[in-house]
């Protein structure tokens, strides 16, 4: 539905930040992004929506092709246009606007009112928590609030392909689990597709079909979640688990002796 | 007698701030929607003004036509004044805008008498001259039609930004102009629309204004009143932009009355300043600006 061939991504036609990913994702599926940061998953996510250009970053090699058309190049208003939608890292809600208006402007591409309100009561049916603070500025919402407006506004626009990053971001666990159920509702009952990025791996393994480890703007490790969750580097390095499963403690850490091993 | 002279000096200074709340209209929502601070207000409305004389006096038209043709004027002057010039200069520091927009002023005002030549002409309002006098008001017709005109624009712009879908996305761009283009606003053209609406303020300004004063390069000494307009209501706030202009208004109207005679005049001139000072040391973003939200 959603294919990266092999982008590069360059930032003020000099820093490459990306070089070389390939990343595709499966109607209905969720797929997951995890690395640290800087390694370039927000990037990613960028190139896909087109937002990438009003940073001055560019997609320099490769294709990014959704529903067998070329989309990089493409405004990020058109890529909304046509079924992408991003909920942004660190939520960045329309502060001084209601979470109503909030609602309103993520749905400024339908052509019609009606369609509008129907959006804006599916998003309540979700988040029901939303509706209770539909007249209160968003930019004093709760940090769970304001996520779940982002992702509510990422609907307004009826998309087929939602890019969300990082959503447990200064969360509290429980915040978080209630969240990723929410997700994995939508993808279900309204036929999503969702590229997640992600630090926290557990979660996100979780939740996903299928994921990909990035890292210095490489992807380095890719597989289904459940392969991905039982390799060895990824729970030791992703998970912190021991390689007998165990949780490990920090007091054991001995670094020096494992390395990653992707690539071999 | 005495109360009576103050209630004078109110009820004009109501009706002046009402022209001034209009003009910074236009300030207003271009800073709202694109950031840009517009130096170059008060020649925009000098320009409508000797657009629309030199339709009326020059080409004898009729007074709608002048109206008309500094309406449209304006509207493709500000349209093309954001490709041209503004487009260019986004993302890079503020400071590049407001050089280019205090360049601009220059050259508006250098090139308007080129063009429509120096000398004073007149705008002559379809309203009759003969002041209207109601209890201890003498309301001069020109200025209740540009309050009014003034009021039902602030009403309608008002409306626009509250109540409209074009209006929740142009506050949406003002917020977060990443996040809204990610909501398939298209940016830009809200950046055109919010130049668009500066123009349209500044014609009607410049017809009422240049009608009051008389047309040539001095009106756009409007534009000196507009920041302390702006800077007491909020940059971004168009009740601030009314009650900014109103607070204006009456403070230079009772200063001219009051103090002039003391000291020998030019008090009008200077004491909104005074004011705008004062406001910025106590309320830096003003009556009803945006405050940056801190949550905690």
């Amino acid at each position: 539905m959603l294919t990266l061939n092999n982008i590069e991504v360059v930032y003020d036609g000099v820093i490459l930040v990306l070089r070389g990913v390939s990343v595709s994702v499966q109607e209905g599926t969720i797929t997951t992004v995890l690395g640290a940061n800087g390694a370039g998953k927000t990037t990613t996510l960028k190139a896909i929506s087109g937002v990438l250009r009003s940073e001055r970053g560019e997609v320099t090699k490769g294709s990014i092709e959704y529903d067998g058309r070329r989309i990089d190049g493409m405004r990020a208003f058109e890529v909304t246009k046509i079924g992408i939608a991003q909920v942004f890292e660190g939520r960045r809600v329309f502060e001084h606007l209601t979470t109503e208006e909030n609602l309103i402007a993520g749905g400024h591409i339908q052509p019609d009112n009606a369609k509008i309100r129907r959006g804006i009561d599916l998003v309540y049916s979700y988040f029901p928590r939303l509706r209770e603070r539909r007249q209160q500025q968003s930019g004093y919402l709760s940090g769970g609030e304001q996520q779940m407006l982002a992702i509510g506004r990422a609907l307004m626009s009826s998309p087929k392909v939602v890019l969300l990053d990082e959503p447990s971001l200064g969360l509290a666990p429980m915040l978080v689990e209630e969240i990723f159920g929410i997700v994995g509702r939508l993808v279900k009952q309204e036929k999503l597709s969702v590229l997640l990025v992600e630090q926290n791996a557990t979660m996100a393994l979780a939740v996903a079909d299928h994921g990909y480890v990035m890292e210095n703007g490489r992807i380095v490790l890719e597989g289904p979640a459940d392969k991905l969750r039982d390799n060895s580097d990824i729970k030791e390095f992703y998970l912190g688990l021991n390689e007998g499963g165990a949780r490990k403690s920090y007091r054991d850490t001995k670094h020096y002796k494992r390395r990653k091993r992707w690539l071999s | 007698m005495e109360l009576d002279f103050t209630l004078l000096l109110i009820g004009n200074g109501v009706l002046i701030g009402l022209m001034y709340s209009l003009i910074a209209l236009g300030f207003v929502v271009v800073y709202k929607a694109t950031d840009a601070i517009n130096f170059a207000q008060g020649e925009f409305v000098m320009l409508a003004a000797l657009m629309s004389a030199a339709v009326t006096v020059l080409m004898e038209l009729p007074f709608w036509v002048g109206v008309l043709v500094s309406l449209l004027g304006m509207i493709s002057f500000s349209f093309g004044l954001e490709r041209v010039v503004l487009r260019p200069l986004l993302g890079r520091p503020i400071v590049a805008v407001i050089m280019a927009t205090i360049g601009l002023a220059a050259i508006l005002r250098g090139l308007g008498p080129l063009f429509f030549g120096a000398e004073t002409r007149s705008i002559t309002l379809p309203v009759g001259d003969e002041p209207i006098i109601l209890g201890p008001f003498m309301l001069q017709p020109v200025q209740v039609t540009g309050a009014a005109v003034a009021l039902l624009f602030l009403g309608g712009f008002t409306w626009f930004f509250l109540k409209s879908r074009m209006g929740v996305a142009m506050r949406a761009v003002a917020d977060n102009q990443q996040v809204a283009m990610a909501m398939g606003i298209n940016v830009e053209r809200y950046f055109a629309l919010a130049w668009a609406m500066a123009g349209i303020v500044s014609a009607l300004g410049g017809v009422v204004w240049g009608a009051m004063l008389g047309v040539d390069v001095h009106v756009s000494l409007v534009g000196l009143k507009v920041f302390p307009v702006v800077i007491l209501g909020g940059l971004d706030s168009i009740i601030g932009a009314v009650v900014g202009g109103l607070i204006v208004g009456i403070v230079e109207n009772l200063a001219a009355g009051y103090l002039d005679p003391l000291v020998g005049g030019g008090t009008k001139d200077f004491a909104p300043y005074v004011l705008m000072i004062i406001a910025l040391m106590i309320r830096p973003y003003g009556i009803f600006g945006k405050r940056k939200i801190e949550r905690v």
